[in-house]
């Protein structure tokens, strides 16, 4: 109790070296909080964007489906079984068929993926609705994202020819007619593709009753049994990518915050060098009036330490507000940055949890300990007489 | 052991090494010290004055021979020990002051009390008692920066005595004052001495000091040349 209070009143009495020191290490607290929130808020965002927009509550693929293999497409549909099927009837599950295929926007030839989705689905976030309401019924309706529109230069009300080759392997080709363009985060429904009804699709591949995903609705518990033609792929698998991408993002990032943090503990472990060197007069006297090396070890390791609870208890004071002030609002990201991620939201939204701050916490008041107690072991070292001489042995 | 006796320094030698070679000190000192006694160690520098009186305050060790200081034999005892024996019962006054720039009057006075782990209220009323001794209850709240080199060294007094030690050791407590601040300060010395009986071993070179002294050892070259009872 002795020593806290001695090591309090030494470190509120020496000033501005005491708040220099409390303001980088709360700078970097507060900085390592918000960059690790903001890998977290992110990763969230995108799962709950895709879980939305893409995936559901799990995806059933053919069983010769690869999304990284363009020459797996073309055999990647099958019937979908009975019992998956009454699923889809029941509203718990939606089927997709993907085909691959090569269309003509502006005169260039491009190669692209039609997607045909049952336009009455409430599944996933997708305004599949308005392929329902196409009066031209010479057309096929089509509904693009903005970053495919953006790509190909096709707009609202725009035809473009499409020519694909159907299971028996004949070309066949038609046009389709842009009735939306939709804007999502979610760049795994938007690029290189074009969705259109999936009965037409069915009838344009001559495979009726086939599709290549089937999605389950979100929050299912009961996932029907696989069959051999179709395998289920719950998130753990389905968002393996996104976590690998993320965890390198959190590797960089965490190299940059061990930078950002050793800086300030630098600063903690000078100033403890400096203090011994400077104060070793007074360390003397502390021995002349009866404290012993330890006690004095104690003392300066508590100074440096309690600098780190003056940084926790300073961030906290205005890096809260500042922190939940940014998870409110979010951070808006440029657009350079949208157009090289993938199924990045244009803002994104802080998460902190208890979690992080207890680590983020214990982390910092470890590492405080550890560099303010190295520089005293030369206390241990010292002859109180050569101390009271402002000598250092 | 005669109980009057609180210090005796037996055949004392203190070596320090200087790479191969060694510097002797102190040369074989033989002294005791009674209770009450109010003795200076008088010499020029380089006579082994600080370095003895380091000794009794079990801040270093003898080479040989031993001092026992309040029974307790300074060569035996472990760091946790000394700095005990210092806590409870030694008070030291340096040349330099040595108060801790970062508190107050009060608070340095007080400081070895928070070590002797005694109450706040028996604190309060300690460092008042000791502040009223020297005269500086007016500068209880002033930090060591504020103050003169007098006052500073009244100060030091004050936290030497506040703990009502048996034995005070003061190095050249006089050498950084003026002749008035010298006496002035001398006299509280000697006023506490007699009025508590605590002891006094001064290390000192200064005649305002020596002409105030009960006793007069005389070191020269880390011996003792003289020994004399003054009054």
């Amino acid at each position: 109790m002795l020593t806290i209070k001695l090591a309090f009143r030494n470190i509120t009495h020496a000033g501005i070296r005491t708040w220099l020191n409390v303001f980088v290490l709360s700078f970097a607290f507060v900085l390592i909080v918000f960059t690790e929130g903001f890998y977290d808020g992110m990763a969230q965002q995108i799962k709950d964007a895709m879980i939305n927009s893409e995936i559901g509550g799990g995806q059933f693929w053919q069983k010769d489906y690869d999304p990284y293999d363009p020459f797996s497409i073309e055999q990647s549909h099958s019937l979908v079984p009975a019992n998956i099927n009454d699923e889809v009837k029941k509203g718990n599950a939606l089927a997709v068929l993907v085909v691959s295929a090569a269309i003509f926007p502006r005169g260039h030839v491009q190669s692209a993926l039609i997607k045909g989705i049952d336009p009455e689905q409430k599944i996933i976030n997708i305004p599949s609705a308005v392929l329902d309401n196409n009066a031209d019924t010479n057309s096929i309706p089509g509904l693009i994202g903005a970053k495919m529109a953006n790509n190909t230069g096709l707009n609202k009300g725009d035809f473009v020819s499409v020519r694909w080759r159907n299971i028996h392997g004949t070309f066949d080709a038609a046009d389709i007619k842009i009735v939306e363009i939709m804007n999502t985060d979610v760049q795994s429904i938007d690029r290189d593709q074009i969705w259109i009804p999936l009965n037409k699709l069915q009838s344009m591949l001559q495979a009726p009753g086939q599709a290549t995903i089937i999605t389950m609705k979100k929050n299912i518990v009961n996932i029907p049994s696989g069959v051999p033609e179709f395998v289920f792929h719950n998130h753990d698998y389905l968002f393996k990518d996104i976590n690998d991408n993320l965890n390198r993002k959190k590797i960089s990032s965490a190299l940059m915050y061990i930078l950002l943090l050793s800086m300030a503990l630098l600063a903690v472990f000078d100033t403890q060098v400096l203090a011994i060197f400077r104060r070793r007069k007074e360390i003397g006297t502390l021995m002349a009036l009866g404290m012993t090396r330890w006690n004095i070890i104690s003392l300066f390791t508590l100074e440096g330490s309690l600098l780190g609870i003056l940084a926790f208890v300073s961030g906290m004071i205005y890096g809260v507000p500042l922190l939940a002030f940014l998870a409110k609002t979010g951070v808006g990201l440029p657009s350079m940055v949208q157009s090289v991620g993938s199924s990045i939201p244009t803002t994104l939204y802080p998460k902190y949890g208890i979690r992080l701050y207890i680590i983020t916490t214990m982390i910092l008041f470890f590492s405080v300990i550890i560099v303010s107690f190295l520089p005293t072991r030369r206390i241990t070292k010292l002859k109180p007489t050569d101390a009271l001489r402002g000598k250092l042995s | 052991m005669d109980n009057n006796k609180i210090i005796i320094v037996d055949n004392l030698i203190k070596d320090y090494s200087m790479g191969s070679s060694f510097f002797r000190a102190l040369n074989d000192i033989s002294f005791s010290a009674k209770k009450g006694e109010f003795t200076g160690l008088v010499g020029p520098s380089g006579s082994g004055k600080t370095t003895l009186l380091n000794i009794l305050g079990a801040l270093d060790n003898p080479t040989q021979g031993d001092a026992v200081v309040l029974g307790k034999s300074v060569k035996s005892l472990s760091h946790k020990d000394a700095a005990q024996l210092r806590n409870h019962s030694i008070g030291f006054i340096f040349q330099t002051y040595n108060l801790l720039p970062v508190y107050t009057v009060f608070e340095n006075v007080e400081f070895s009390l928070l070590l002797l782990k005694k109450g706040k209220e028996e604190r309060e009323e300690a460092v008042m008692k000791a502040l009223s001794w020297v005269g500086l209850t007016n500068k209880a709240n002033s930090r060591p920066n504020q103050l003169s080199g007098g006052e500073s060294q009244r100060v030091a007094v004050a936290r030497a005595m506040v703990k009502n030690p048996e034995i005070v050791l003061a190095d050249e407590p006089t050498a950084n004052l003026d002749a008035e601040n010298s006496h002035n300060i001398i006299r509280t010395m000697l006023k506490l001495n007699e009025e508590l009986k605590t002891t006094f071993i001064f290390a000192t070179h200064d005649e305002k000091v020596i002409s105030y002294l009960h006793r007069k050892i005389v070191l020269n070259d880390g011996k003792i040349v003289n020994d004399l009872i003054l009054n």
